[in-house]
């Protein structure tokens, strides 16, 4: 009898299997990557393991010496002549803006004969080699781990002497980016749910009809295409749009005093906002969908008036689906980088649109790792907070 | 599309010779293995069955894969639309050679992926030239030389009849593309701007700026308008005193600018009137003049340009199909051809003189291009080599002063 039942569970159990190497493969792989990346960089390890060597010892006060200049330029020659310099030049010029040229330039000098001198010839192709400064840059970005991208995410830095310093102001972006991300999904979690809630309320204790009609127009622009609406925005908010020829019309405003709709923050919070609407209405629809009207009726027989049976009885039972809506929707915009971009202007930039930047154009994984694992943890610390106020076993989603 | 339904009848006959030759030798196989087990014998005959209608599939997958077709990765638009019709379809024409076409935003990142995973199946990427320095250096492209690329009809090596630094040793192909101002006519029915200098000037011509949301460029152009000849504008941009004047310059304008991101954009702003003054890519400008008669003119002064080139990805299983296809965007004729399609400059001497006209107004050519004469009396031609070493630490502080 034992057997049959195992084989059974076995098989119930590998039925599971595509979904787990789907979680795995797609989900647990790339994240676990991006965890490593953003503090494990080998690459300039593995690339100058002399030069490295020769300067583990080195104080970092005075130029190296010959052996120092004869491990590097060797080695960055045979780099250039595998094509692999340009790995090692991008890391260090991160470190050291600029140097990423002179590195290749270099490279190229050295081709060929070994110079009798290995620090002239290094120093006669680029000058910057009798900095300290350049020789830092090359030790620093040839730690195989390293924290300097949780640094940079969070605007410090490393100077001469190895001690953690503020980055100057002119260049601190990323603390910034991250305050005004966490604002804005704040707020347009809050406007969701401020807009969301009544409406909810109608759908769900609307006659069918009408409640099946609601519920086509939540989710109708739900399956529009996020381009299509985002630009839809901007027609009807630009400065010649919908809404401003509308107000000029009726006399509102005049022709000189056309309103800045779009292209700032307000215009970011009104697309954001119709964006991800149905994300709060559908879990609060559902949860209210399962309240009995019998419990308000009830609060009213035994005398309360509509607000206190609305605050004592109907609010805390939603309570799990305003909790899951607010955590979509909040999750979901601080992730949202497209629409801010399209539509916020000057300060629609937000910090998912510079871990795109990294990713993307600069290259730089490792740092946009930091900034996703940072933001990473805001999400978790919010979850966490959840499970404490309200109970994980609450959620309701659907 | 044409590229895809032209392959078809190709992948479906090599289809049928693969299932005519697998599936009896599969059957002889299996059959004494199922025998005698009749529940299971007509699942596995089930089984064949959906393996016989899935083999054509796998085989048209494998035969993507075959020599005799190669996928370029462009910008998409107008212009994918002008390098369809000027470079792909002669080419294939030539060669019988399909081009399939992939559209991306420009970048490194897929190419990384692809060779370093090395999966890849992109053949040809069109880049931004420091895109093709930078990944030349780090080795994510094939090494070509320039002296493998077709000469002059006139005989001259192709290494004399590119511009000074336009060709790269993994690059073949290319073109000029030019970054402008340009103004809708109907926002200034007076004085009209003609000079650098008028976009940055706001009681002159008051009205709300369009600019690209990026560093590149943009310093330069404050740079330019704040006196910095065209000739210095990099070495005064390489000390920390020239980027602070070069923010200070944008200050003054900061806040009537509104940011766009996609090339798409300028046109559309400056038609919105959303803009009274907008910079834009010139072929994009030139393109809503003509196909849409837009009353739209380019302010010529002051302008950057900056060049392109094709690439091939390293490893790539075409590579015979990749060169041949560089080799013939690299050609004289092609280069002038594909200026017809879209305002944007051969990067050979010799293709500026076969410039003719547009393919559909007819309009001559050479006026709108980026480097007419009397375009480039104060031009100023990008550094990639700055940009690739700088664009990180300026894209930061670009965001910082934004943000600001």
């Amino acid at each position: 009898m034992a057997r049959p039942l195992a084989s059974v569970r076995l098989r119930a159990a590998a039925l599971t299997l595509p979904l787990v190497a789907f979680v795995g493969v797609t989900f647990l792989a790339p994240l676990g990557t991006m965890l490593v990346r953003s503090f494990h960089e080998p690459q300039v390890a593995d690339a100058l393991p002399l030069t490295l060597a020769e300067l583990e010892d080195w104080d970092g006060a005075s130029v190296p010496g010959e052996d120092a200049f004869r491990a590097l330029g060797s080695e960055l020659r045979a780099l250039d002549e595998r094509r692999r310099v340009g790995a090692v030049a991008t890391r260090v010029n991160r470190l050291a803006s600029g140097m990423r040229s002179k590195i290749v330039s270099t490279a190229r000098a050295l081709g060929g004969e070994d110079p009798d001198s290995w620090r002239d010839a290094m120093i006669a192709a680029d000058p910057v080699w009798a900095e300290t400064a350049a020789w830092r840059a090359v030790r620093r970005a040839g730690e195989r781990f390293t924290l300097r991208h949780y640094l940079h995410a969070l605007d410090r830095d490393r100077d001469a002497s190895g001690a953690v310093v503020a980055r100057p102001p002119d260049q601190r972006i990323y603390l910034p980016l991250l305050r005004r991300t966490l604002a804005v999904g704040l707020a347009i979690t809050a406007v969701c749910l401020l807009l969301g809630y009544p409406l909810a309320y109608l759908i769900a204790n609307a006659a069918p009809a009408r409640a099946n009609l609601l519920l086509l127009l939540v989710l109708v622009p739900f399956w529009t295409s996020l381009l299509v609406r985002t630009t839809s925005w901007v027609v009807l908010l630009q400065n010649q749009g919908v809404v401003n020829d509308l107000l000029v019309a009726v006399g509102l405003i005049g022709e000189d005093g056309r309103l800045a709709l779009v292209y700032n923050m307000f215009g970011t919070l009104v697309a954001m906002t119709q964006i991800l609407l149905p994300f709060m209405i559908l879990p609060l629809y559902a949860v209210m969908r399962s309240i009995s009207p019998a419990h308000l009726r009830a609060a009213a027989s035994l005398g309360a008036t509509f607000l206190q049976g609305f605050a004592r009885v109907y609010w805390p039972q939603t309570l799990p689906g305003v909790a899951a809506g607010s955590l979509l929707v909040f999750i979901l915009s601080i992730g949202y980088y497209i629409t801010p971009a399209l539509v916020g202007g000057r300060t629609g930039q937000l910090i998912s649109n510079m871990i795109a930047y990294h990713m993307q154009q600069s290259l730089n994984w490792g740092l946009a790792a930091a900034l996703g694992v940072i933001l990473l943890a805001c999400v978790a610390a919010l979850y966490v907070a959840y499970e404490r106020l309200v109970g994980i076993e609450r959620m309701r989603l659907t | 599309m044409t590229a895809a339904s032209a392959r078809s009848p190709r992948s479906a006959r090599v289809a049928g010779r693969q299932t005519a030759g697998q599936l009896p030798g599969n059957q002889r196989k299996e059959f004494p293995m199922t025998r005698g087990r009749d529940a299971r014998d007509g699942r596995m005959r089930g089984a064949r069955k959906v393996l016989a209608a899935l083999l054509p599939v796998l085989a048209g997958l494998l035969a993507g894969c075959g020599t005799d077709s190669v996928t370029v990765v462009s910008w998409g638009g107008a212009y994918a639309e002008a390098c369809r019709k000027a470079l792909f379809e002669p080419f294939t024409a030539e060669t019988g050679i399909e081009v399939r076409v992939e559209n991306f935003n420009g970048g490194l990142a897929q190419v990384q992926a692809q060779v370093e995973t090395g999966s890849v199946h992109w053949d040809i990427v069109d880049l931004e030239f420091a895109d093709v320095v930078r990944g030349c250096d780090e080795g994510l492209f094939e090494v070509v030389g320039i002296d493998a690329l077709p000469a002059a009809p006139d005989g001259t090596p192709a290494r004399d009849d590119f511009f000074e630094g336009t060709y790269s040793e993994c690059g073949g192909g290319g073109l000029y593309y030019s970054s402008v101002v340009a103004y809708n006519r109907e926002s200034f029915p007076g004085a009209r701007p003609s000079t650098l200098e008028d976009f940055f000037d706001l009681e002159k011509f008051p009205g709300r700026r369009g600019m690209r949301r990026t560093p590149v460029v943009n310093l330069e152009w404050a740079l330019m308008a704040d006196g910095v000849p065209p000739a210095e504008v990099f070495s005064v941009l390489s000390t920390a005193d020239g980027v602070d004047r070069a923010f200070r310059k944008l200050d003054t304008i900061k806040d009537e600018v509104v940011w766009w991101e996609a090339g798409a954009q300028p046109p559309q702003m400056l038609a919105d009137r959303e803009v009274a003054l907008s910079t834009a890519f010139n072929g994009r400008i030139f393109d809503a003049t003509v196909s849409e008669q837009q009353p739209f003119t380019i302010v010529w002064d002051g302008q950057v340009l900056d060049y392109g080139q094709f690439a091939i990805v390293r490893g790539t299983p075409n590579l015979d199909a990749a060169l041949q296809f560089l080799q013939f965007a690299s050609r004289v004729e092609s280069m002038a051809e594909l200026g017809r399609y879209i305002a944007y400059s051969p990067t050979r001497r010799s293709a500026i003189d076969l410039i003719s006209t547009h393919h559909e107004a007819g309009i001559e050519l050479r006026p709108h291009m980026p480097s007419a004469p009397e375009n480039m009396e104060r031009a100023l031609i990008n550094q990639p080599q700055w940009w690739t070493d700088h664009t990180e630490e300026m894209t930061e502080r670009f965001s910082a002063w934004l943000a600001r």
